[in-house]
C-alpha cells in the first residue's frame, strides 16, 4: 500500500462557540479520487478551507506524504502541492487566458528591473495545457476568460494546477453549474488527473457524478464524518439517504407507510405530504 | 455553450497548440478592444469642438489650453486609474494636492528653506497620506471610498488649520529656485506647460508597470478577484498599499507643479481633481469595480475631459454648459464601454476547424 498523500487525524474546527468540524479523520492516496459528499451546511467548505490553508484547524493533525504539516496560509498549502479549484474556476473574467493561467507566477523575460511579462509564452502554455485536457475550441491565449464556458474555466484552472506541479487537486463543486455534456467532460478530466497519479478530492452533492469517478467516499453530516467507504460498498440510494440525513428520510418513509395503512392504502395527497414535511 | 471534445480520449487530442497569427483578425481584435469606446469618444469631442470652436481651437494656443489641462489631470488620473483597476478608489487626491502645495510653499517660501527640501517634503506628504489610506483600507476592510473620503476631509482641515497657525493666512507665496522653475513650472514655447512631459513620463512608467511588467498581472488579479489573487500567493495588501502611495505621489506632484508654476499655494487648491480624475478614468474604460482597464484608455479619457472642458470656451457659448456636456458624456461613455467590454467577452472569434 502506498503512503497516503494527505492524512487528517481528528481535525476539529470551531468558530467562536460554533463547532463546525468534529473529529475528521481522512486520507487520500496518489492516483485516488476521494469524494466528499454532504448536504449544504454539512461543513464541506470549511473542511476544504482547512485543507487549502485558509483556516487553521482548532485541533488535530495533518500529514502530507507522511510529514506532519501546519498550513498558516494558502501559500503553505500550495507549496506542498495542494491546489484548490473553486466552483467557477477561481479565475478572472476580464483577464486574458494567458495572464490568468500564470497569475502569481508570471513568466518573465529580460533582466532586472526591465523584465517583461512574457505574453507569448503564457498564452501558448495556457492553450497547450487546455488542449491537453480536451478543450480544442480555444486556440488563442489572448481571449478573455469571461468568454469561456463553465467547463472550459474548470479545465483552465485544473490545467493551471497540474502545470504548477499540484499533487492534490481539491475540486469544489466543479460540476454544479454545468450542463450534462460539460459536466461529463470535467469528470473525464478528473479521471485523467487520477491516471497521472494525482490525488483528487472531489467535493459535490451530486451522487451520480461522485459514483462515476470516486474510489473512496466520505459523507459529512453536521460537521462529522457519517460514513467512510470504498467504491462498490454502498448503493446510490444508501448514499443519497445518508446525505439527506439518513434517519430523517427513514422517518418520513415510516410516516407515509403509517398514513397509507390508516387510509386503506391511499398515498397521502400533496397537501398532506407537505404537512408531514413541515413537521420535521 | 458546448465544449467540443475531440474523438477518443482527451489525451489523444493533445496536439501542438495552433496559435492564430496576431495579424489575422487585427481589425476585429481592434474593435473588440474595450478602449475602442474611449477612442471614439475622444475623436468625437475633438471633431465636435474642431467644427464649432473654429480655427482658434485648432491653433497651437487652443491645443495648449486643453493639453495643459489634460497633463495636470492625467498625472493624477493615471495612478488613480491604476488603483481603481485594483478595485479601490482614492477620493483624497484633492486634499493631497492642497496640502502638498501648502507644504512646499510654507517650507520653501515662508521658512525660506531650499526649494528641493520643500519639494521633497511635499512629495513625502503625498506618499505618507497614500500609505495611511492603504493601511486603513486593507487592515480595517472599511471601503476605500469611505476611508479616502475621510482622509480628504481630514487633510483639508489639517491643511487649513496648520496654515493659519503657522503663517496666519490661507495663501502663501514662494519664489522657487530657477532649476525647479524650469523643471516643474515653465511654459514651453510660451504656451505648453512642462507638466506635459511629466505626464508623458507617468504614462510610460505606469504603462510599463501595468502592461509589460509582471506586476500588472498582480494588479489586474487583485482587482478581478481579491480572494483568488491571495490564494495564488500575491501579496494583496502590499500591492494595494503601494498603489495608494502611487496615487498620493501623483497628486503631490501636481501640488508641486502648480505651486511652482503659480509661485504660490492656496489651501483650497485641487478639490476639482477628485471627481475629474474619476471621470477621466471611467470615461477611459476602467471598470469602477476593478479588474479591468488600460493606461491608453485613461489617457483617452483624460483627453476627452480636457477637450470638453476647454473646447467650450472656443465655441462662444456660455461655459456653463461644459459640465452638462461632461455629465452626458460620462454616461454615454460608460454605456459604450460596457458594450465594448461585452463584445470583448463574447466568443465571437471565428472557429477554426482542426
Amino acid at each position: 500500500m502506498s503512503v497516503p498523500f494527505l492524512k487528517l487525524k481528528d481535525i476539529n474546527k470551531s468558530f467562536g462557540s460554533t463547532q463546525v468540524l468534529t473529529d475528521i479523520s481522512l486520507e487520500v492516496k496518489p492516483g485516488e479520487v476521494l469524494c466528499l459528499l454532504g448536504d449544504n451546511g454539512a461543513g464541506k467548505s470549511t473542511l476544504i478551507k482547512v485543507l487549502s490553508g485558509f483556516h487553521e484547524p482548532t485541533s488535530g493533525s495533518m500529514e502530507v506524504e507522511g510529514e506532519p504539516v501546519r498550513f498558516r496560509s494558502p501559500r503553505d498549502a500550495s507549496d506542498r502541492g495542494i491546489a484548490t479549484v473553486h466552483q467557477f474556476g477561481g479565475t478572472f473574467p476580464l483577464m486574458s487566458i494567458g495572464r490568468s493561467f500564470f497569475v502569481g507566477a508570471e513568466p518573465v523575460k529580460g533582466w532586472g528591473p526591465f523584465h517583461r511579462f512574457d505574453h507569448k509564452f503564457a498564452g501558448e502554455v495556457a492553450v497547450r495545457e487546455m488542449q491537453g485536457l480536451g478543450i480544442t475550441r480555444i486556440t488563442d491565449g489572448n481571449r478573455l476568460v469571461g468568454g469561456l464556458s463553465g467547463g472550459e474555466r474548470q479545465a483552465l484552472a485544473i490545467g493551471r494546477a497540474v502545470y504548477f506541479g499540484a499533487k492534490l487537486l481539491i475540486l469544489d463543486e466543479p460540476t454544479a453549474a454545468l450542463g450534462v455534456k460539460e459536466a461529463t467532460h470535467v469528470l473525464r478530466i478528473i479521471m485523467q488527473a487520477r491516471q497521472k497519479g494525482l490525488a483528487v478530492i472531489l467535493v459535490t452533492h451530486n451522487v451520480t457524478h461522485a459514483m462515476k469517478v470516486g474510489d473512496h467516499f466520505a459523507v459529512l453530516i453536521h460537521g462529522a464524518l457519517a460514513a467512510d467507504f470504498r467504491k462498490g460498498e454502498r448503493t446510490r440510494e444508501e448514499i443519497t439517504d445518508l446525505m439527506a440525513g439518513g434517519e430523517a428520510m427513514a422517518e418520513l418513509e415510516a410516516e407515509i407507510a403509517a398514513y397509507e395503512s390508516a387510509h386503506d392504502g391511499h398515498a397521502p395527497d400533496p397537501e398532506e405530504l407537505e404537512k408531514m414535511l413541515h413537521q420535521k | 455553450m458546448a465544449v467540443k471534445t475531440a474523438p477518443g480520449s482527451p489525451e489523444v487530442s493533445a496536439n501542438p497548440p495552433r496559435t492564430t497569427p496576431a495579424s489575422a483578425n487585427s481589425v476585429a481584435t481592434l474593435i473588440r478592444r474595450p478602449e475602442s469606446g474611449a477612442l471614439i469618444g475622444t475623436l468625437a469631442v475633438f471633431v465636435f469642438f474642431g467644427m464649432f470652436g473654429g480655427e482658434q481651437f485648432l491653433s497651437p494656443g487652443g491645443s495648449a489650453s486643453w493639453l495643459n489641462v489634460a497633463a495636470e489631470l492625467g498625472i493624477v488620473a493615471i495612478p488613480v486609474g491604476l488603483l481603481m483597476i485594483a478595485g479601490e478608489l482614492d477620493l483624497s487626491v484633492g486634499s493631497i494636492i492642497a496640502s502638498s502645495s501648502m507644504t512646499l510653499a510654507i517650507v520653501s517660501g515662508y521658512w525660506g528653506a531650499p526649494t528641493a527640501v520643500g519639494i521633497l517634503a511635499a512629495l513625502m506628504l503625498g506618499l505618507l497620506t497614500g500609505f495611511i489610506n492603504g493601511l486603513l483600507a486593507t487592515r480595517t476592510k472599511v471601503p476605500s471610498f469611505v476611508v479616502t473620503l475621510a482622509t480628504n476631509f481630514g487633510l483639508a482641515g489639517a491643511t487649513l488649520g496648520f496654515s493659519r497657525v503657522i503663517t496666519g493666512t490661507t495663501s502663501v507665496g514662494v519664489q522657487p529656485e530657477s532649476w525647479a522653475k524650469s523643471l516643474f513650472g515653465t511654459l514651453v514655447a510660451d504656451q505648453f506647460e512642462v507638466a506635459i512631459f511629466w505626464w508623458i513620463a507617468v504614462i510610460v512608467i505606469v504603462g510599463w508597470l501595468l502592461h509589460i511588467s509582471r506586476y500588472g498581472n498582480w494588479i489586474l488579479a487583485v482587482g478581478g478577484d481579491t480572494i483568488s489573487a491571495r490564494a495564488t500567493g500575491i501579496p494583496v495588501q502590499k500591492v494595494k498599499i503601494g498603489l495608494f502611495m502611487g496615487s498620493g505621489l501623483g497628486a503631490a506632484l501636481i501640488g508641486v507643479i502648480q505651486t511652482i508654476l503659480y509661485n504660490g499655494a492656496q489651501v483650497a487648491n485641487g478639490q476639482a481633481f477628485v471627481f475629474n480624475s474619476i471621470i477621466a478614468v471611467v470615461v477611459g474604460g476602467v471598470l469602477l469595480t476593478g479588474g479591468y482597464g488600460s493606461v491608453v484608455g485613461v489617457v483617452l479619457g483624460t483627453l476627452t475631459f480636457a477637450i470638453v472642458s476647454q473646447g467650450i470656451y472656443y465655441t462662444g457659448w456660455n461655459s456653463d454648459w461644459a459640465a452638462l456636456i461632461l455629465g452626458v458624456l460620462l454616461l454615454v461613455a460608460v454605456l459604450m464601454n460596457n458594450t465594448f467590454r461585452k463584445m470583448a467577452l463574447s466568443s465571437a472569434t471565428p472557429k477554426k476547424k482542426a
